[in-house]
């Protein structure tokens, strides 16, 4: 019988493409300095490592799972911190129909994280209510938190979730360091009823 | 062997007479309906007696029939003979202007929670229940969902067309 043998030619992994680095913002460098705005290295710094808070109801919340996973691999953008107590986090993520005896419980969970927070809303129920268009489920997450942006889908694939967490990240990294303290953030929050 | 849809029909009719009517077996099921005044005592009936036994409520629910003046509301009792595994409904109807039910708390601990569901969707009062409050739906909810004059789809949406959806618009 013939012996049966694995790796017989054994591939030596190519490590020197692999790890990839963020590029630096754009400065002004010479010898020993490096110049650059302070809200551009914030973003870097924020955009590559966002904890997310996964608030799964529904199906949403299981393709969530298998991108979290090995394959499609959230880890890839900094992202692999999973928390489930809201005041460690950056980002919501609202997966699954909310019903509206569940809205308050995302609106405090919300109130429960610190500034900066971004939210979003992943799947038809998320953003808009989706098929569930009765008395009894929230038309959208956003009639009780802000949102940052909806990814559309019926359950959204792996890589829309993917997609809509790139466009977080841009907003994150673009983010001025002073926006949160600005008037019109102060009015969006407070027509939330959000202090 | 044992209990039969038959011997049930018998029994109920040899203690109510002509209040207990509309039996009807569908798929096997036995099924019967009692004015709202006697639902206690025939469910006290079918949970005492020593041949019937039915002394496991599986469900509860209520019903609108718009169409059935002065008989619009149907509370439905499930009933379940666990020893002999035969299974009844049984139905009582009342005018949705004064939906009073005697509850069947003190018969069942079951049915409180199911008497609760019932009222937040129906509004079916059931008379004498403790805690006789909203379960599922939100508190501040100020109508009974199911009841058919209120429309399914959430009022408060506007981002919709209406026409897009085949309701209202030149659609009608």
């Amino acid at each position: 019988m013939r012996p049966v043998r694995f790796n017989i030619h054994p591939k030596e992994a190519n490590t020197s493409t692999a790890v990839s680095v963020v590029e630096a913002p754009n400065g002004y460098s010479g010898e020993g300095f490096f110049t650059a705005k302070l809200s551009d290295v914030v973003g870097l710094a924020r955009k590559n490592s966002m904890w997310p808070l996964p608030f799964a109801t529904s199906c949403c919340g299981i393709e969530f799972m298998a991108t979290a996973a090995a394959h499609y691999d959230l880890a890839r953008f900094g992202a692999e911190r999973m928390a489930f107590t809201p005041r460690q986090c950056d980002l919501m993520m609202v997966m699954g129909t909310i019903s509206k005896k569940m809205a308050p419980v995302v609106k405090q969970v919300y109130m429960q994280m610190a500034e900066p927070r971004w939210v979003m809303a992943v799947g038809a129920c998320a953003s808009s209510g989706g098929i569930f268009d009765t008395y009894s489920v929230l038309q959208g997450i956003d009639q009780v938190v802000p949102v940052d942006v909806y990814v559309p889908g019926c359950p959204p694939r792996p890589e829309a979730i993917l997609d809509g967490f790139m466009r977080i990240q841009d907003l994150v990294g673009q983010e001025s360091i002073r926006r949160r303290n600005s008037n019109q953030y102060k009015a969006l929050l407070e027509s939330y009823g959000i202090e | 062997m044992g209990l039969t849809n038959e011997i049930i029909k018998q029994k109920l009719v040899e203690k109510f007479g002509e209040q207990v009517s509309d039996f009807d077996e569908t798929y096997g099921l036995l099924s019967f309906k009692a004015p709202k005044e006697l639902n206690l005592k025939v469910l006290q009936f079918l949970y005492d007696d020593t041949t019937l036994q039915f002394q496991f409520l599986t469900d509860l629910t209520g019903v609108h029939y718009p169409d059935k003046i002065g008989q619009e509301l149907a509370v439905i009792y499930h009933l379940h003979n666990l020893s002999a595994n035969i299974r009844l409904r049984f139905k009582v109807f009342t005018n949705i202007d004064t939906p009073d039910i005697f509850t069947a708390t003190k018969l069942f601990a079951a049915a409180n929670w199911m008497e609760r569901e019932t009222y937040d969707f129906f509004g079916v009062n059931f008379v004498g229940h403790l805690n006789l409050k909203r379960i599922l739906n939100v508190e501040e909810m100020d109508y009974f969902p199911l009841r058919k004059e209120y429309p399914l789809e959430d009022q408060t949406r506007i981002d919709k067309d209406d026409e897009m959806f085949g309701r209202g618009g030149s659609i009608v």
